[in-house]
């Protein structure tokens, strides 16, 4: 074989050749070291930052969602631990091959889970696409079992809101939802990323940036298929902050029960200080829907159904008031001095201006006393001509119409007062006499939501002391979180309106009429047996006579309206119901006693309320101090017995004891309230109220005249503190007032001797 | 008559060099496949290392004419199983380039190298290294050119390409001219930009590999997923290296397959650019080790089998390393003696065979 091919011996390669070659080789290894060079040298810093990038990952750690309770710390919302599945395409070997598996193991619709993986189509493929919330035991070992076949799969834990169920206070409370592209292109939602939870509506987007707390992160090391291999530390979550709401359950579930299936809304409201108590809005939604993501069939129900069951109607629905709208119209006819000598003529309507305005009935000579509890729309028609469109108007602004009441929802709907400049900027018409005359009982143009109307309805019975409304207690809240929330709402607020004296005996006594069945008030059937429960109907018409023929399917029924308040001056409870379809005010009102019977009930089931346990048959031992009316000397003390059934008794001035003390004279920073009582602070002998004797702290009259306060106190006597023992029975009577003070139940006092200067315990402000 | 040969004509300073490579192979294929389910693939590495040295001093004792001799049937048998794998061979990652053999597997491809390095050096022996005509440069090219067809189909474009050098260096030593040459180039030229924009001869995914390493970040989860984690790893390493078992994107997965194709990416994380430059002069000193026992040679046919062996090294290791520090797309080419496989380790410890072969018997006759 050897001899077969051809002796080549001394034939040899040109060396040049071969020199060349080892020039090519150095050349192209300098090529190369000049590459690690570049990455090496150069870009160390770079690319040693991109494999820390690639190396360490965030991993959220959610915050829990603050919870709301109720005034009473009540828990409404609560959280409840959840476990969420999301794909993460990049760290599959085969998502689409794997997806009719996880369909089968995480009990989804195949179909589904491909629509989802295709809207996300855009995304990074480490993106994690949520395909599962909630998931159940079941599905979570699915998911455990599977690791390694699927390794696109991941599990989040985090907490999920829990809501009360069908629908309660589903509109106050709001929900919470993933928060939107557009939402992230708002400044407000600076701080927010991509997949955030956040509030959508009611008091979860109110009130967000609180109940959200803060993400914490853990940092860990992971490897290209995301297992965590190590870890570096962990920034803590910050819980977002639990929230009192100023909502008391027991009247809510009472106005919820009242409205039923019913199209409408209730509110309840402490017109002393704006505190909401109940809201509810019909048809509801059950927020609970969306905690969990919503799917698309039941949102676009809800979003298309005409009853519109997302808006919370206590706030936005903008409806003409009805006759409600006629307290209005009175507080402008009195103060402008037109209505008090008005004497109307009824024959079941007038004719102005060549149109007849119907009354429903005849109801002969009216003046302003009648006029609001029988609701005589012939005697406001003539007001309303008398006023005029801009007068009106200008006591609505006042009274807060037109406007938001500053509510710290989200959403607040304005409603509507016409005027002759309203007219001109949205029309460009000018405004016609004629068109006053309905305005007069709540029709035309005018529009209110049930909460101006609450708002306005308690201010006028609070002597013009107008608040703005709130459900959650500003006093929890960070500063800087309730100058925002304020500075947020410009416009209406707490507000003072000054009116007469004998406005608001009448407008108040009007409304006193219209639940007193002797007077013949068009809420007759809504009086309250021992409450003083006074309010104003309304019914208002949806369309015209004309306009309700060509509306053949659509429910016409007028609009029911009513407001009422306890006690009918200086109220502490004010309650508006909207009853949509409801036929007559009168309807609306039923629904109102409701609520308002619950609220009295739960004040009479307090503990420390006197007036409750005035109302058994023993009398209750109190402890009393109080200083002279003339301000001169100390104290005067006593021992009191409390005795509710003695309601004929008179109230007299406490007769001056001997001098117990030369003390520091009492401040007169008297809190009285509805039964003329209001705890002040609590010491060791009880609970002490102070009061001042005959009358309520806002009578200015009584205020000068009975300069005393007593210190009343509740709960067991202590021997050691009130040794005296002898009892002297003294009965207290109101000085005579131009505002008497009807909530203010007779007490009669027995108390016994002097009380040694030894025997006082210093009020706490005292102790230096 | 045939003088006794002794090991003391083996060229020991070339495997001294080879040696020390494989020993930081081992380090590097320990470091990389740490934790992982390949974490005896050093050990392994070290059985073929032995293998390998076994099988190189065993074909240095053939008498390299001998070789040259059999290389056409060793050619005949290659095309038959180049045709066979792709019919009956073992599927992996998409492609036919594998016989399953006891649970080893076998690819054909990388020892077709060696017997084309033989035949081509025994081509252009026989043609004396005088001018070649348009006849003889094109037997060449069909001598090189049915068996690279046979791989491009199975397909394995990486090893495809390997084959080139072979070819070029044959014809480059084996006394084309100037001008043959352009026009061979010009005609390839047009050749390669046909097939590309044909789009039959390459697969999609091959000609986006091959053109990933641009622009990686055009497609950073895609081909240049590759190209740009092996950047990474190159430039985490800085100057100094982050150690051994240190290195993030080797030891999170981050560098693919960082134990074979791209062990030098990983070596360059752990021990930095001082570490790269050590292992680049390793090359370097080889391959300047090797033509110099091309030019000691005592024929024609030695020295082009060496320097064919150089060729196919020297474009193993350019485009590797290219491909690592983004330089060269991702062709799958493994680098001699760092790279884990066996098939790869073998062919070219059997190459250093072959060399040591000829140099053994540069005073021979």
């Amino acid at each position: 074989m050897v001899s077969e091919h051809r002796d080549n011996r001394g034939e040899k390669i040109p060396n040049i050749k071969l020199v060349a070659v080892q020039w090519g080789i150095l050349l192209l290894m300098l090529a190369l070291v000049a590459g690690l060079w570049r990455l090496q040298v150069l870009g160390a810093q770079n690319f040693r930052s991109l494999a820390e990038q690639n190396r360490i990952r965030k991993v959220p750690v959610l915050a829990p969602r603050g919870k709301l309770f109720d005034r009473d710390n009540r828990l409404i919302v609560d959280n409840y631990p959840s476990v969420s599945c999301f794909l993460v395409r990049e760290q599959g070997h085969n998502v689409d091959a794997d997806l009719p598996l996880i369909a089968r193991g995480l009990n989804l619709d195949l179909d589904q889970l491909r629509a989802t993986l295709r809207h996300y189509r855009g995304e990074p493929g480490y993106q994690p696409i949520p395909i599962k919330q909630d998931m159940t035991a079941d599905e979570s070992a699915f998911v455990a079992a599977h690791r390694n076949e699927l390794p696109e799969l991941e599990t989040i834990d985090e907490e999920r809101r829990l809501y009360p169920r069908d629908g309660f206070a589903a509109h106050l409370i709001g929900y919470v939802g993933e928060v939107s592209e557009d939402d992230l292109n708002n400044p407000r939602y600076a701080t927010y990323e991509p997949g955030d939870v956040v509030g959508k509506a009611g008091v979860e987007e109110t009130y967000d940036a609180l109940l959200r707390g803060e993400d914490g992160a853990r940092d860990v090391i992971v490897d290209s298929h995301g297992r965590e291999v190590g870890y570096l530390g962990t920034q803590h979550a910050v819980p977002g902050k639990d929230l009192n709401l100023t909502i008391d359950l027991d009247v809510q579930k009472a106005a919820e029960l009242a409205l039923g299936p019913r199209e409408g809304a209730v509110v309840a409201m402490d017109p002393r200080n704006g505190e909401i108590l109940a809201m509810v809005s019909h048809p509801g939604f059950d927020p609970n829907a969306f905690a969990v993501r919503i799917n698309r069939t039941e949102w676009s129900r809800l979003v298309t159904d005409p009853a519109h069951p997302l808006m919370n109607r206590a706030i936005q629905a903008q409806l003409a008031p009805g006759s409600t709208f006629k307290i209005l119209m009175s507080l402008a006819g009195l103060e402008e001095g037109v209505a008090q000598d008005m004497h109307v003529f009824c024959a079941g309507g007038a004719t102005f201006y060549g149109q007849f305005h119907a009354c429903d009935r005849h109801h002969g000579t009216v003046d302003i006393e009648h006029a609001i509890p029988w609701s005589c729309d012939t005697f406001f028609y003539t007001l309303a001509d008398k006023l005029g469109i801009d007068t009106i108007a200008r006591y609505a602004h006042e009274v807060g119409l037109g406007q938001r009441t500053g509510i710290d929802l989200p959403n607040e709907a304005t409603g509507v007062v016409p005027s002759t400049d309203w007219k001109l900027r949205n029309f460009h018409e000018k405004w016609y006499a004629g068109e006053t005359i309905s305005v007069g009982i709540g029709q035309g143009p005018v529009t209110v939501t049930p909460i101006q109307l609450t708002r306005m309805i308690a201010g006028i019975a609070s002597d013009g002391h107008f608040v703005r409304p709130h459900v959650v207690d500003p006093a929890q809240l960070p500063q800087e979180f309730r100058s925002a929330l304020y500075d947020s709402f410009p416009g209406s607020g707490a507000a003072t309106v000054s009116m007469q004296n004998s406005t608001w005996m009448t407008i108040t006594q009007g409304m006193a009429g219209a639940t007193d069945p002797t007077q013949g008030g068009t809420a007759a059937a809504s009086h309250l047996d021992g409450i003083d429960f006074a309010g104003k109907t309304g019914t208002a018409q949806i369309a015209s006579h004309a306009a309700i023929k060509l509306m053949k399917g659509v429910d016409t029924r007028p609009t029911g309206w009513f407001v009422g308040v306890i006690p009918r001056r200086n109220p502490e409870f004010v309650v508006c119901v909207l009853f949509q379809h409801g036929d007559w005010g009168s309807n609306a009102a039923r629904l109102a006693t409701y609520v308002a019977a619950a609220y009295v009930d739960k004040q009479r089931r307090l503990e420390h309320n006197i007036l409750e346990q005035a109302g058994q048959t023993k009398p209750v031992e109190v402890g009393a101090l109080w200083s002279n009316p003339d301000g001169k000397g100390g104290f005067q003390g006593g021992h009191f017995v409390v005795d509710g059934a003695a309601v004929d008794g008179e109230l007299q001035n406490a007769e001056a004891g001997k001098d117990a003390s030369r003390g520091p004279k009492p401040q007169s920073d008297v809190a009285a309230s509805m039964y003329g009582l209001k705890s002040v602070r609590e010491n060791s002998f009880g609970q002490i109220f102070r009061v001042r004797i005959g009358g309520s702290s806002s009578l200015q009259a009584a205020e000068s005249a009975q300069n005393s306060e007593v210190a009343l106190a509740t709960g067991p006597l202590k021997p050691a503190l009130w040794p005296w023992a002898r009892v002297l029975t003294q009965t207290l009577k109101p000085v005579p007032s131009p505002k008497p003070a009807p909530s203010l139940k007779p007490v009669r006092f027995e108390f016994t001797g002097p009380i040694q200067p030894a025997m006082i315990v210093p009020r706490r402000e005292d102790v230096p | 008559m045939r003088r006794m040969l002794t090991f003391r004509d083996f060229d020991w300073t070339l495997l001294a060099m080879v040696l020390v490579l494989c020993t930081i192979s081992v380090m590097e294929v320990y470091s990389a496949t740490l934790h992982t389910r390949f974490s005896n693939f050093h050990t392994k590495q070290v059985f073929w290392i032995v293998g390998g040295l076994v099988a190189m001093f065993i074909l240095s004792k053939v008498d390299y004419h001998k070789l040259i001799d059999w290389s056409p049937w060793a050619y005949g048998i290659c095309l038959v199983a180049l045709a066979a794998v792709k019919l009956v061979g073992h599927k992996a990652l998409g492609a036919k380039r594998w016989f399953a053999f006891h649970g080893f597997q076998f690819q054909p491809s990388e020892w077709v190298k060696l017997v084309l390095v033989l035949v081509v050096a025994r081509y252009f022996a026989n043609l004396g290294g005088r001018n070649l005509t348009w006849r003889e440069i094109f037997k060449a090219l069909a001598l090189v050119g049915v068996p690279m067809v046979l791989v491009l189909v199975e397909p394995d474009l990486g090893t495809t390409l390997i084959y080139m050098p072979v070819l070029i260096a044959g014809l480059f030593l084996g006394g084309i001219s100037l001008r043959q040459s352009l026009i061979l180039m010009t005609c390839a030229v047009v050749l390669i930009g046909g097939a590309w924009s044909s789009g039959k001869v390459l697969k999609p995914y091959q000609k986006a590999r091959l053109t990933s390493f641009v622009n990686p970040d055009n497609d950073p989860k895609g081909s240049g997923y590759q190209v740009r984690q092996s950047l990474i790893a190159v430039g985490d390493g800085g100057i100094w290296g982050k150690g051994a078992e240190k290195g993030s994107q080797t030891q999170g997965y981050f560098l693919p397959i960082p134990y074979t194709d791209f062990i030098f990416a990983a070596f360059s994380e752990e021990h930095g650019f001082v570490g790269a430059i050590l292992v680049l002069l390793l090359y370097f000193f080889i391959l300047m080790r090797l033509i110099q026992n091309a030019q000691t040679a005592a024929d024609l046919s030695g020295s082009l089998i060496i320097m064919g062996i150089v060729a196919v090294l020297t474009f193993q290791i350019a485009v590797n390393v290219g491909m690592v520090i983004g330089f060269m797309p991702v062709t799958g080419i493994p680098l001699p003696l760092m790279s884990y496989g066996g098939s790869s380790v073998l062919f070219t410890f059997l190459a250093l065979g072959v060399a040591m072969n000829v140099r053994m018997r540069r005073f021979v006759n």
